[in-house]
């Protein structure tokens, strides 16, 4: 019997009866649990540490997958820029080892955990790969799903198999980390996954416009990434939003912020170039210096501001760029108690509303059918997430199809079963 | 290179099926006459030749539909054909299949700067979309050399690359959305102008896979701004072995350069023999780096790598003091395919990635292998990303030497496997690396990519007989071997 041996008692959400909790220790084990699950059709919620049990619909399961044991980093080598690590391996543990090889995960994982009421730092890469995470960098570095180079997985057949490499360009079959990736452990559980680093940037500075609309914001925003000065996060939030912001220089106003980041002649230089082209705008900007410039692009990644009201339902909606801001202001004028903040240069809406029958499923899906794009309920409470579908959901044949790619690695139903459903 | 066994009964109808598919399309978009298929009998591997049962040409979604419902019930097989460019025989015809060419989607449908996208046809060249947003400070990233003839849709089919990808990504990472047909005629949207995914990531998976999937009838694709400035370095080194160090170097200071190649001394000489680049031809290696980005970026990292280089035993280093300059340096690498078709009556291009430290080894051991073989082999090399195209000289008209080019190339990607890299880089599974496949994945790996194969097209008609060495029914597939005695490790204790 593989039972938790750490001080967690283990109980599903809302509940607190102890249930059957494996904790496989390497591949062997992990395989062999699937597959003795899958023989007695008992269904597994799969976890690392736990953080994010609250994003998706909560699973319906008989026992729990622990795979925080599946820990450590085996392979890093920073001059070809790769690393590997069981998928338990705790983010914080990769990215502090990556630091002192002056490198980092560009895609910028955000921690969720705070969110979901669990304590920060916890999360595992494991984790941060099947739930297809990105910060603020997305729209310059990509997803978790451009990183993910190849994987060692046991499917909900019981069965393990790898895919994809240690090299970057590869397209030798189906590129399944992509699929893994976002995948929500309702395909396969992830072992070991390799992901593609990245040298950390020298230099970090933000220009911080104060005053604009979000209209207006979401010009500068089309403008700044239009331009060749290579903005690594562009994000807009509104006053009421910046006066919780660490950042006291920042209230009273709305701000919207452009960081780069990069060696610091050419940071200089795109700073300059960036407020000689941002003048046009005619509000004042300030410079936020590195320290200052990393605390803010936390709070914007991790969802800081919208974290204040814990019974607030929170939504994340995807749209083109140039309509982020427009999508904001719909929302708003249907519910005028909704806070929201614009990252990904309007790519990514986030929206935080008090609760309602639907958790304003509607509302947020009418917004995003008209500009195409995605709404993800990402909290509240788990009878509304059962309610509600909590991902987008997609046309017939589309769905359709998906729920084939999902039965061909887990026939059986038993991995998370439910989450994206 | 064993196909399908083709299907006789299909064959026979041949006739009835042109007049079948005449009624769906017009009259213009099905190709009967002999002469005037075997125009497609070959893709960019020209080694392989076949003459597909019919052609068609559609011009829209709804056709394309049509004729995928057509052959998903009367269980026709479908080769899907972009611009015919894939080196790895992707689009290479059966015998008892319909080949669909998209070379009629031909138009770019939106530019839209403020989302930084642009909509297009798959049949539009990869070249033409830049050309299409150049006037406005714009370009596509990923440029595969074949980039004034390959179409995008291709570049989706085949995941391309280019000399640019260590910075700036694959096709994969700069696709926002796809329109498709599955096999049963459904459209289906995957994508759009936003980012991610709100499901399972199918625009990743059908990225790359080879026309194996469905066929896609328009692609959308973010552009970037044209940096302000790029400039190149070129550097002779002594041996591969300083010039491998060198690329570790650069990469491990922090540098990610927008491109960075490698040659050996053949394809240096046959280059420069060709394009008079100004080569250093007492150099064993040579390297180009470009950087791109703000003039003072640039500056500043010219000459750090240039510094590095030094340090790594550089014997000339050479800095593009313009454009023209620049261009020069490149001229030579993006000749070099050419070039050695120049030495050589025929030449066949290897495609496996390594881990870059090993490059070293690999070259040694190819060395050895074309002492063994008696071939002579070139080599120009992706070396920021470890992307080896290694090119084995051969003549086709000489007995056996064919053969022997493809046993060599064949031991060249085996040892890529073996020193932790891959088959193929950029191009492809397809004929050509079929049957090597095993080396990389055992069979279940195998199986369960197949698996994903069946969710899309469990009756095996999208382009069968590529990527996978052997096809397995779906419902073989499907069955799961787990039973209570036989589970997997007994040895191990039980929950």
């Amino acid at each position: 019997m593989f039972m938790a041996g750490g001080c967690r008692i283990p109980t599903f959400p809302g509940s607190d009866v102890p249930v059957p909790h494996f904790q496989p220790t390497d591949l062997d084990q992990l395989e062999a649990a699937i597959a003795d699950a899958g023989a007695d059709r008992r269904r597994l919620e799969l976890l690392g540490n736990g953080t994010k049990r609250g994003l998706g619909k909560p699973v319906e399961a008989d026992a729990l997958l622990d795979l925080s044991r599946l820990h450590g980093v085996t392979l890093y080598e920073p001059e070809e820029l790769v690393l590997t690590a069981g998928a338990g391996t705790p983010l914080h543990e990769i990215e502090a080892l990556l630091a002192q090889r002056g490198q980092m995960l560009a895609f910028e994982p955000m921690d969720l955990g705070p969110l979901y009421g669990a304590p920060p730092r916890q999360a595992t890469i494991g984790g941060v790969v099947a739930c297809n995470l990105a910060g603020p960098r997305r729209p310059k570095a990509g997803a978790a799903r451009d990183w993910f180079l190849g994987f060692t997985a046991v499917s909900g057949r019981g069965e393990r198999f790898k895919a994809g490499s240690r090299v970057m360009k590869n397209v030798t079959g189906y590129d399944l980390p992509k699929l893994l990736a976002g995948s929500h452990g309702t395909l396969a559980a992830l072992a070991e996954v390799t992901l593609r680093v990245h040298p950390a940037p020298d230099e970090t500075l933000t220009l911080a416009l104060a005053g604009l609309d979000v209209d207006r914001a979401g010009q500068a925003m089309a403008v700044a990434l239009g331009c060749a000065h290579e903005v690594s996060g562009a994000a807009y939030l509104p006053a009421q939003l910046t006066q919780l912001s660490a950042v006291e220089r920042l209230a009273g106003a709305s701000a919207t912020l452009f960081r780069l980041e990069g060696i610091s002649a050419s940071v200089a230089y795109r700073a300059q170039a960036l407020e000689d082209l941002l003048r046009e705008m005619q509000v004042p900007v300030v410079r936020l210096e590195a320290d200052v410039s990393a605390r803010l692009w936390r709070e914007v990644r991790d969802l800081e501001f919208l974290q204040s009201e814990r019974d607030a339902v929170i939504w994340r909606l995807a749209v083109p760029p140039a309509l982020g801001a427009q999508v904001a202001q719909r929302i708003q004028r249907q519910l005028s108690s909704a806070r929201f903040y614009l990252d990904w240069g309007g790519g990514l809406v986030w929206v935080a509303t008090p609760t309602a029958p639907d958790a304003h499923a509607a509302a947020m899906r009418r917004a995003v059918h008209e500009t195409g794009g995605h709404a993800t309920l990402m909290r509240a409470p788990d009878d509304l997430r059962r309610l509600v579908s909590v991902f987008q959901p997609e046309a017939a044949p589309l769905a359709a199809l998906s729920e084939r790619v999902r039965a061909g690695f887990d026939p059986l139903g038993i991995l998370n079963s439910g989450r994206m459903g | 290179m064993q196909m399908p066994e083709p299907d006789r009964a299909v064959l026979a109808r041949r006739r009835e099926i042109a007049a079948d598919l005449r009624r769906l399309l017009p009259p213009d978009a099905v190709i009967e006459a002999e002469e005037a298929r075997r125009v497609y009998e070959s893709d960019g591997l020209t080694a392989y030749r076949g003459l597909p049962m019919l052609v068609t040409l559609p011009r829209t979604t709804a056709e394309v539909s049509a004729i995928l419902g057509y052959c998903h019930r009367h269980g026709i097989k479908i080769v899907p054909r972009g611009a015919g460019t894939s080196l790895s025989g992707g689009a290479l015809p059966l015998e008892d299949g319909i080949l669909v060419g998209m070379a009629r989607f031909n138009r770019i449908l939106e530019i839209d700067l403020d989302n930084r996208a642009v909509v297009a046809q798959p049949g539009v060249t990869n070249l033409a979309i830049t050309e299409a947003v150049k006037g406005a400070g714009f370009y596509y990233a990923p440029d595969p050399s074949s980039q004034i003839a390959c179409s995008i849709g291709g570049n989706v089919a085949e995941n391309s690359g280019g000399v640019h990808c260590l910075k700036y990504g694959l096709t994969t990472n700069n696709l926002l959305g796809l329109e498709m047909v599955l096999i049963d005629g459904q459209v289906i949207r995957l994508g759009g102008k936003h980012l991610d995914s709100g499901g399972y990531d199918l625009l990743g998976i059908v990225t790359g896979s080879e026309g194996l999937l469905g066929i896609v009838t328009e692609v959308t694709v973010r552009i970037l701004r044209r940096p302000e400035t790029a400039r190149a370095l070129l550097v002779g080194f002594p041996s591969n072995i300083s010039a491998g160090n060198c690329v570790g170097q650069v990469i491990a200071s922090g540098i990610i350069p927008a491109g960075m190649e490698m040659m050996d001394r053949p394809a240096i000489r046959a280059a420069e023999d060709f394009v008079q680049a100004g080569y250093p031809l007492e150099a064993e290696a040579l390297l180009i780096v470009e950087l791109d980005g703000p003039e003072p970026e640039v500056a500043a990292l010219i000459g750090k790598v240039a510094a590095i280089a030094e340090s790594c035993g550089a014997t000339s280093i050479t800095a593009s003091r313009d454009e023209a300059e620049r261009l020069r340096f490149w001229a030579g690498r993006k000749a070099a395919f050419p070039a050695v078709g120049r030495i050589s009556p025929d030449y066949y291009c290897m495609d496996g990635t390594i881990p870059r430290r090993e490059l070293p080894r690999m070259l040694e051991e190819m060395a050895r292998l074309s002492e063994k073989y008696g071939l002579r082999v070139a080599n120009v090399f992706h070396a920021g990303d470890g992307n080896l195209h290694p090119l084995i000289l051969y003549d086709a008209n000489a007995p056996g030497e064919l053969e022997r080019a493809e046993a060599f190339g064949a031991d060249i990607l085996r040892l890529c496997v073996a020193v932790g890299g891959v088959l193929t880089g950029e191009h492809g599974v397809g004929v050509e690396k079929r049957d090597l496949m095993g080396v990389m994945f055992d069979e279940r790996d195998l199986a369960q990519q197949q698996r994903l194969k069946c969710a899309f097209d469990a009756g095996g008609l999208m382009n069968p007989g590529k990527m996978f060495p052997t096809l397995h029914r779906c419902a073989e597939l499907g069955r799961l071997h787990v039973h209570g005695g036989r589970l997997p490790h007994p040895d191990l204790p039980r929950f």
